[in-house]
């Protein structure tokens, strides 16, 4: 924890304020626990249970629990290992292609008038305040067969083309939703950036581009890890975005969970890849916290 | 390799690069050209992508829509009960957080970060399950409204919560003891300190935190989709199962009134925010 | 003077939005100088310099370094080098990878990069801590990475941005005795940009003063305390009393004017003068005595003491003469008891030599 000159954080002992710090914390606490951890335990239990038979019949509603990891090995059937694998690459793409987009942007906003830089900045972000819905189904819109986008291609004597139901149009899709959170996070660590970092190297006689991969690149890796982290999970748990723009055919792993428990109704399954997805989820976070670790000294 | 700079350029002018510059306007493009015709195509007069002439129908025709109508009351009743509630928990939580230490704090705080980083479909189903198993699924579903949608509210306050939690600790991080110090040397009780100096000081992140609570809790369609019984919709549900029906411009007019009062909302939270941000 | 290492010719730089920053300044530097760029803050000498490194470029105007006009070459293609006032130390990067950066990136072969890197450091005497990060540093040997890392490149030209700056006070002396010294043993053109005047009369061969982006002066540092070309020059250097008078008449040399609080005095000048002039006197230049004095060319005025302040080896006084003409008096504390042997209320007589003040008509 980095504090500011003269400041001295001191912590108090929660033994000596006992009733003040249970007042405070036990609302949250118990929140969680009834509303997020209990859940998450059911979900892991049943994750290894399988659906009961009474009297030789499969029940809809009883479940044995803890009776099998069958479930896993269900999940590594090759059709879901598929959808897993299209998530994680997709989501590589899509995160690729926000930090490819982003970068540039932040470093213009950072290097823009001081004046001009909220503007520009709430320009990016804005759109981040509509509804996910809404901007996907406007996405959907403008590049569906008969939407504006084949219209106007339309008027050169061009298509129609089928511009949805394939990976690109997740992908764009997820782009299009998440690159607020890369630009944020570059945009934070580029401006606390001391220009004279890359002054200091022009001057020594490297080029821009040389500049930017030995100086600016280096310095700024703590927020392209959060704008990775941010961006990267969420688009690896999507299902919104691959249902409406992808169709069933560019389903990820989201879309399978969804369907194990509203349609399918093999909820042990279900809960198995959520786990899945969840392991997948906390391997990128351990990633993260090892590079944090390795560019430790770079200052954020 | 290195062209000549134009008088009065530095070389770190990167924002005057016509690349860059390039590239902001197309980023611009592609993000609000989507948005801006799906709001001038809600005056359409039919729902084809080509302009037929400018009509109100589509307001009217959603304003009479009761599934729409009710859809749109739920998420804006769930979103301002839920925005409430987790901003006194996150507030509660950041002050457990900033102010004490105590045993296991490294983990509790992980513990608390938990909701932001696990993802959204994992939590919608596991409450699905819990609320199923409890009978508060079943329970609650002939409630008079807007007990009906309790399950719901609950639920989007476990993830709303921890977000204000995050925003508040942040601005706190920042705060001078001292000052606390001074307020109880002049002669302030604990509780008048806590209010005259400590609330004032949180009170810009208080103002974030609720927004961010709000934008969330209103734009959540994954949780929500899980944890609502048959009679609960709220507007992203409802919006969903129409657009797995087509294209229709009802969708497009309800959204725009949507993202108006979003955009309203935002406007006002940050000027509410701008005055108390000068005055430290 | 010889082929000038560095010319700066009518050189402007003004932003969009009416700002000048620096506004026609023309500058001569000769190869070997130790030259300072003196001015207080916003007066546009960082702009000037950051103009020679490449950092920011005249809206008008040439630069010619080493014979070249490079007004308009980016940084990296200069012969210059800066130290830069936040030292701009590289924190991903240990010593040493600091002082070969710019030897590496413009492919300088690798043993010849080792070898002229462990010169640098053993020069600014960090030889034993090359291996470490700059944040295990103080910021004395962070500016000597600084120092290091501009000096390996061996440019033509050395900018130093107000390198003493974020230094204390002893170690800032240090420092200035170590950076005359470096500039005489590589025999590098040093361009030191400074607010402070102290600093750039102890180590200047030359200096020009900048006010409102405009050179006021360029001269040695005694040329400048002594010589000062107007105004903001003799205030800016050092202290001095300014007298306002009025042109009586002038003969030659021979200035006659009057002076409110001294009467009717002579004094000689260079320079045609209009009506109103004023006469700068340094406060160590002035003398106090309770008798008198004698001597024919002498100016003199009764005053009264209104405060003195001790510094040890000299005392400041403050005098009011007639006519709420105030005036300030350095004595030198030259035996261990008395100090400046006057005290608050006194009535003494304040005189100068004629020789001793500047008349200055700009």
């Amino acid at each position: 924890m980095r504090l500011g000159k003269g400041k001295v954080l001191i912590l108090d002992n929660w033994k000596d304020y006992r009733r003040v710090f249970l007042t405070l914390a036990t609302p949250g606490s118990l929140w969680l626990l009834v509303f997020f951890l209990i859940p998450m335990a059911f979900l892991f239990v049943l994750s290894f249970s399988s659906k009961a038979v009474i009297n030789g019949e499969t029940s809809t509603t009883a479940y044995d629990y803890f009776n099998t990891v069958g479930n896993y090995y269900a999940s590594a059937g090759s059709s879901y290992l598929v959808l897993l694998w299209r998530a994680v690459w997709t989501s590589a793409v899509a995160t690729l292609v926000c930090l490819l987009l982003a970068y540039p942007l932040a470093l213009a906003v950072c290097f823009a008038a001081p004046r001009w830089r909220p503007l520009l900045l709430l320009l990016l972000i804005l759109p981040f305040w509509i509804n996910l819905l809404i901007r996907t189904y406007a996405l959907y819109s403008i590049f569906r067969t008969t939407g504006v986008v084949n219209q106007a291609v339309g008027l050169i004597g061009l298509g129609p083309y089928e511009m949805l139901n394939n990976t690109s149009a997740v992908i764009m899709g997820l782009v299009y939703v998440y690159l607020p959170f890369m630009v944020l996070p570059l945009y934070s660590t580029i401006e606390k950036l001391d220009r004279s970092f890359l002054e200091a190297s022009l001057d020594l006689g490297a080029s821009q581009m040389r500049t930017f991969w030995s100086v600016t690149w280096p310095l700024t890796l703590p927020g392209v890890i959060t704008g990775i982290i941010l961006v990267y999970i969420p688009c690896l748990g999507t299902f919104l975005t691959s249902d409406i723009l992808g169709g069933p055919n560019n389903w990820t792993i989201g879309n399978a969970i969804q369907n194990q428990f509203l349609e399918a109704n093999n909820w042990p399954f279900g809960a198995a890849l959520s786990f899945i997805l969840m392991y997948a989820t906390f391997i990128a976070l351990v990633l993260r916290a090892v590079v944090a670790r390795r560019s430790k000294g770079v200052d954020a | 390799m290195s062209a000549p700079l134009k008088p009065g350029q530095s070389p770190l002018d990167y924002a005057k690069r016509p690349w860059i510059i390039v590239l902001f306007g197309l980023v611009l493009l592609f993000l609000y050209a989507p948005i801006a015709s799906l709001i001038v195509f809600s005056f359409n007069v039919d729902k084809s992508g080509v302009w037929h002439g400018f009509t109100f129908m589509n307001y009217v025709k959603a304003w009479n829509n009761d599934a729409i109508f009710y859809a749109l009351s739920n998420s804006l009743t769930i979103a301002v009960l839920s925005t409430i509630v987790s901003t006194i928990l996150g507030a509660m939580t950041a002050l457990t957080l900033w102010r004490f230490r105590f045993p296991f704090k490294n983990m509790y705080e992980g513990f608390v970060a938990l909701p932001i980083v696990v993802p959204e479909i994992c939590m919608g189903i596991s409450l699905a399950m819990f609320f199923s198993y409890t009978g508060m699924m079943a329970g609650v579903r002939d409630w008079i409204w807007p007990f009906n949608l309790i399950n719901i509210i609950f639920a989007h306050i476990a993830f709303c919560f921890p977000f204000v939690a995050v925003v508040v600790r942040a601005r706190l991080q920042g705060f001078n003891r001292q000052l606390e110090e001074a307020s109880k040397d002049l002669g302030a009780t604990e509780t008048q300190t806590f209010m005259n100096v400590l609330v004032p000081f949180m009170m810009p992140s208080l103002v974030a935190g609720a927004l961010l609570a709000f934008t969330l809790s209103l734009d959540d369609f994954v949780i929500t989709l899980f944890s609502s019984g048959p009679g609960s919709v709220t507007f992203p549900v409802k919006i969903y199962g129409m657009v797995k029906r087509g294209v229709d411009m009802q969708i497009n007019a309800a959204s725009t009134v949507l993202i108006v009062v979003t955009f309203a909302a935002t406007l006002i939270a940050m000027k509410l925010q701008s005055p108390s941000k000068a005055g430290h | 003077m010889t082929e000038p290492i560095v010319s700066i010719r009518n050189v402007s730089r003004r932003y969009p939005g009416g700002v000048t920053a620096v506004d026609n300044v023309s500058i001569d530097i000769a190869q070997n100088e130790f030259f300072a760029l003196l001015g207080p803050s916003g007066c546009g000498k960082t702009t000037l310099l950051r103009m020679i490194s490449g950092l920011d470029t005249p809206t008008e105007g040439q630069i010619f370094i080493g014979g070249q006009d490079m007004a308009l070459t980016p940084p990296n293609l200069r012969p210059t080098n800066m130290v830069f006032q936040s030292y701009a130390v590289f924190p991903h990067m240990t010593v040493r990878d600091n002082v070969s950066y710019g030897l590496r990136v413009t492919g300088v072969e690798a043993t010849e990069t080792a070898r002229r890197t462990t010169e640098a450091l053993e020069m600014v005497k960090l030889g034993h801590l090359a291996d470490r990060k700059p944040d295990q540093m103080s910021g004395g040997q962070r500016q000597r990475v600084a120092l290091a890392r501009a000096l390996v490149k061996r440019p033509k030209v050395l900018l130093l941005d107000e390198p003493l700056s974020a230094l204390d006070a002893k170690l800032r002396d240090d420092m200035r005795l170590e950076l005359t010294r470096l500039q005489e043993t590589v025999g590098i053109t040093f361009i030191i940009v400074t607010h402070d005047q102290d600093e750039a009369l102890s180590m200047a061969s030359r200096i020009a003063v900048m006010e409102k982006g405009a050179v006021q002066q360029i001269a040695t540092p005694a040329e400048l305390y002594e010589q000062p070309r107007n105004k903001f020059v003799a205030d800016f250097i050092g202290k001095v009393n300014l007298i306002d008078v009025s042109v009586l008449t002038q003969k030659g040399k021979m200035v006659t004017c009057n002076t409110k609080g001294l009467g009717k005095v002579d004094v000689s000048t260079d320079k045609a003068c209009g009506d109103k002039a004023t006469i700068a006197i340094r406060p160590e230049k002035l003398k106090i005595s309770t008798a008198e004095p004698k001597g024919p060319a002498l100016i003199k005025t009764r005053a009264t003491i209104r405060d003195v302040a001790y510094y040890g080896d000299t005392s400041h006084i403050v005098a009011d003469a007639s006519d709420g003409l105030h005036l300030e008096i350095n004595v030198q504390n030259n035996s261990r008891t008395g100090g400046a042997g006057v005290e608050r209320g006194q009535k003494v007589w304040v005189h100068f030599n004629p020789v001793d003040a500047l008349l200055l008509t700009e």
